[in-house]
C-alpha cells in the first residue's frame, strides 16, 4: 500500500490516491493533495465544496456524486467543473479525504 | 540463474506503450432514440466528464430524437425487437404496451434519482461535454438546428466528426 508524506505526516493511500484512513485527513492534507493533482491552492469555493462533501458523507455514509454536490452545496455544475477541471467526481472526494464516489451521476 | 531474453522480444517490449494509459477523450455516436439506448449514451458521457475525460456525443438517425425539442420529453422504451424485454415480442406490439413499459421505466428511473433526458443534456452542457447533430440525418428528417434543444453545439458532417474525434475512443450506440 503506497504511503505519502502530506503536511509532514506519513499517510497511507490506496492505489488511486484516496486516503485509506479517514482520520488522517486535515485541511493541510487537503491542500497538499490539491497541489499534487494540479488544482493548486484551494480557494473559498473549493472549500465550500470540500466541506459540503465531508458533511454530506458523514450524514449519508457515502461520498456525494457530482449532481448531488451541484444541487446541494451552493456551487453550480458549471463552476464545479471550473474548480476541479480534471473531474469533480473523483477529485473533490479525494481532496476531502473520502473514498471514490460510486454513483454514476 | 540468469534469465535469457530474446533481444528481438526485448526490443518489441521497449516499443510497446505502457499497459494502462488513462483515456483522454470519448466520442459517442448515438444512433437510436429509445430510452434504453439514449440513457446509456448520456450517462457514459457524463461519467467521462466526472472523471475528467473529454466527451462528445454525435447524434445520428433516431439518435436525433434525443436532442429534438419536440421529442426529447417523449422518448419510449423499445418493446418489440428487444429480446431482453420481459414480455414476448408479439405481446410487446399490442396497443398501449410501449406506453406502459415507458411509464414503468420512467418511474424506476425517477426512483433512483436519475435526471430526465432533458436535464441530462443540461448537465452535460454544464460539464463541458459537446453535443452534435449529424448533417445527413438532419437533412433526411427535414430538421433545422432551430428544431433542436439549445444544448446542441452544432451540426457536423461525418468527416467533421472524425476530425473532431481524432485520438479519442469511439463508442457506437
Amino acid at each position: 500500500m503506497p504511503t505519502q508524506t502530506y503536511a509532514g505526516k506519513q499517510i497511507s493511500l490506496n492505489s488511486e490516491g484516496f486516503l485509506t484512513n479517514a482520520s488522517d485527513w486535515t485541511p493541510g492534507v487537503a491542500e497538499e493533495i490539491a497541489k499534487e493533482t494540479g488544482i493548486g491552492p484551494l480557494n473559498d469555493k473549493h472549500w465550500q465544496v470540500i466541506t459540503f462533501c465531508r458533511e454530506d458523507a458523514a450524514r449519508e455514509g457515502q461520498p456525494p456524486g457530482v449532481r448531488r454536490i451541484a444541487k446541494l452545496s451552493g456551487v453550480e455544475m458549471k463552476e464545479l467543473y471550473q474548480l476541479f477541471p480534471k473531474g469533480p467526481g473523483k477529485l473533490a472526494a479525494r481532496i476531502a479525504g473520502l473514498p471514490k464516489p460510486q454513483g454514476c451521476i | 540463474m540468469t534469465q535469457v531474453v530474446d533481444p528481438y522480444i526485448a526490443e518489441l517490449e521497449k516499443q510497446m506503450p505502457p499497459a494502462k494509459q488513462p483515456i483522454q477523450a470519448v466520442s459517442i455516436i448515438l444512433s437510436k432514440g429509445s430510452l434504453d439506448m439514449v440513457y446509456p449514451a448520456l450517462i457514459l458521457a457524463n461519467g467521462a466528464r466526472m472523471s475528467g475525460i473529454e466527451a462528445t456525443i454525435f447524434c445520428t438517425f433516431w439518435g436525433l430524437d434525443a436532442i429534438t425539442e419536440k421529442k426529447v420529453d417523449h422518448l419510449h422504451v423499445a418493446t418489440v425487437g428487444n429480446p431482453a424485454f420481459p414480455v414476448p415480442t408479439m405481446l410487446g406490439g399490442l396497443p398501449g404496451m410501449e406506453a406502459l413499459a415507458t411509464a414503468f421505466m420512467k418511474k424506476e428511473i425517477e426512483k433512483i434519482e436519475i435526471p430526465s433526458v432533458r436535464e441530462m443534456l443540461q448537465i452535460l452542457r454544464d460539464s463541458g461535454a459537446k453535443i452534435f447533430a449529424c448533417r445527413m440525418a438532419m437533412d433526411m428528417f427535414n430538421l433545422k438546428q432551430t428544431d433542436l434543444v439549445p444544448e446542441v453545439d452544432g451540426v457536423l458532417s461525418v468527416v467533421d466528426f472524425f476530425d473532431l474525434a481524432a485520438g479519442s475512443q469511439i463508442l457506437f450506440i
